[in-house]
């Protein structure tokens, strides 16, 4: 087993405790906190890879942007456990159905597909900037462009609602 | 194997500048402030009281450490730490100087020279909000709470217009790597006709990008004018209001790391990094290494400019109010910065054909 399979399986590992984490957590905090740990997790695959790119980006927009929003929310909300409405047991019942149902499907999913043979990877320069341009600007043009004029509605629509309730 | 005890010495060596010169600049902020209101400021430990870090280093150690009844212990403790981490990381990927040579072989003087030094240096900015948030938080104090709060909205805020400059830095060099970045202004003459060599900064063509950046390095630093995080005045002590002893030491002393780093990142990215004029010839005459100490020197003293920047703006300018700060950020800056980045593209389609 070379370095990188190691350090591959040790970052695996970490990465699916850590998700793990962030459900069993009791505290939403530790939550966030773990959530962001995870993504830690992931840029490292990222690099593992050889995409820095992607991983630096990752950081940058999950890690330091998004979950600091979260976080900013979940520290204002002052969620703890005492003031925790208690759920009905009838919902209860219906969230432990639902999710065992989704369990099954994903077992039978996994059950019924072939692993594909492990190909060694080759050092790839796939995540470079440079490439990574090329296939975004060149052969994924419209794509890219439709995207950000996605993110622009979401974002003049949160304006927008913003804006609404200074004028009731 | 000789590269890892390079490295490693390189890494040892630029830990202890970065807190030294952190320890050196609560003496010199004490002495800017004394200086600008006509006062003699530290002299009585040592002299000129040179040795007043050090009796503030053992005093912060000898305090009592408290630890809050009803905070969160561990977020508690890894606060600071997390803000301490992450003001020493960004010092890895600044290129310090020119190469040195050993037995023929060139070892630069950066510790990582990864293709995407930029955006490492920006990832590991927006990280640092994390250790003021769970500092804040685990405190379990609505001061520290607010503070902290306003830290985070405030980082983010001029991340936006921070990066926003920095894309008119790589449209021009067409590099994300710092090395390419510094390296590039030594090259070349001024506007293409100034006959100075390795005087080709970028602050020269981004006047106005260099303001930007100048202004979210003060929002990202917490430093006045933008120290509402730890603003007295409204909100006791901000996001340390709870810490003592040495943890409160660690935030105190990360800011003045982070303000070390984030001059001599300036200094890269406008001011020519190791560059100086006359460098070219100097590496004509001299022994490398000689030459690479030298321009080492030239960062370390544009970088220590720039924290005197940093102290005489705070001994001068007064503190914004919040709502002027977010106003300033996001009706300002960002849309000035967006003009920049279409100057910028302007200006490269007209002149480099």
């Amino acid at each position: 087993m070379g370095i990188s399979q190691i350090i591959f399986y040790m970052l695996a590992a970490f990465t699916l405790l850590s998700a793990l984490f962030v459900v069993f957590s009791k505290n939403p905090i530790y939550s966030v906190l773990w959530l962001i740990l995870c993504f830690f997790s992931i840029a490292g695959h990222f690099v593992m890879l050889n995409a820095q790119f992607l991983a630096v980006v990752h950081i940058i927009v999950y890690s330091g942007a998004i979950m600091v929003l979260f976080l900013f929310t979940v520290m204002l909300l002052n969620l703890n456990s005492e003031t925790e409405p208690h759920k009905p047991t009838l919902l209860k019942f219906a969230a432990v159905l639902s999710g065992g149902a989704l369990f099954l499907i994903i077992i039978a999913a996994v059950r019924s597909t072939m692993p594909a043979p492990y190909v060694a990877p080759q050092l790839s320069e796939v995540g470079y900037v440079k490439n990574i341009g090329m296939k975004l600007y060149r052969d994924y043009t419209l794509p890219f462009e439709v995207a950000s004029i996605l993110f622009l509605s979401a974002m003049i629509g949160s304006v927008v609602l913003a804006k609404k309730e200074r004028f009731n | 194997m000789f590269l890892l005890i390079f490295k490693i010495a390189l890494i040892v060596i630029l830990f202890l500048i970065s807190l030294g010169v952190a320890a050196y600049a609560t003496y010199g902020e004490r002495k800017v402030a004394a200086f600008m209101q006509d006062r003699i400021g530290p002299d009585r430990a040592g002299p000129f009281g040179l040795l007043q870090p050090i009796a503030d280093g053992v005093k912060m150690f000898m305090k009592e450490e408290i630890i809050p009844n009803v905070s969160d212990k561990l977020l508690f403790i890894l606060g600071p730490c997390i803000f301490m981490i992450t003001a020493l990381m960004t010092s890895a990927v600044i290129p310090w100087g020119t190469a040195m040579e050993f037995d023929g072989v060139k070892y630069g003087l950066q510790v990582a020279d990864i293709n995407i030094g930029i955006l490492y240096v920006f990832g590991v900015v927006s990280l640092g909000v994390y250790g003021i948030m769970i500092g804040g938080w685990a405190s379990n104090n609505k001061f520290a709470l607010l503070g902290a709060v306003r830290a985070s909205s405030q980082m983010i805020s001029y991340e936006l217009a921070m990066g926003m400059s920095l894309i008119a830095i790589i449209m021009m060099s067409g590099s994300l790597s710092l090395n390419d970045i510094v390296a590039q202004q030594g090259q070349g003459k001024l506007y293409g006709f100034i006959p100075v060599s390795g005087l080709n900064w970028n602050i020269f063509y981004q006047p106005l990008g260099f303001i930007i950046f100048l202004i979210c390095a003060f929002a990202e630093c917490n430093r006045t004018p933008f120290d509402l995080p730890e603003c007295e005045t409204e909100l006791v002590g901000g996001y340390h209001t709870e810490y003592s002893s040495m943890k409160l030491g660690l935030y105190l002393f990360a800011e003045y790391i982070n303000m070390f780093v984030s001059g001599a990142i300036i200094s890269c990215l406008y001011f020519g990094g190791y560059n100086f004029p006359g460098l070219e010839y100097l590496s004509t005459v001299l022994n490398p290494n000689l030459v690479s100490i030298i321009s080492f020197g030239a960062l370390f003293t544009k970088a220590i400019f720039f924290v005197f920047f940093f102290m005489w703006i705070r001994w001068t300018i007064p503190r914004f109010r919040y709502d002027q700060l977010m106003k300033l950020g996001w009706q300002v800056l960002l849309p000035l910065s967006i003009l920049n980045v279409l100057l910028t593209g302007g200006g490269l389609t007209i002149f480099s054909k």
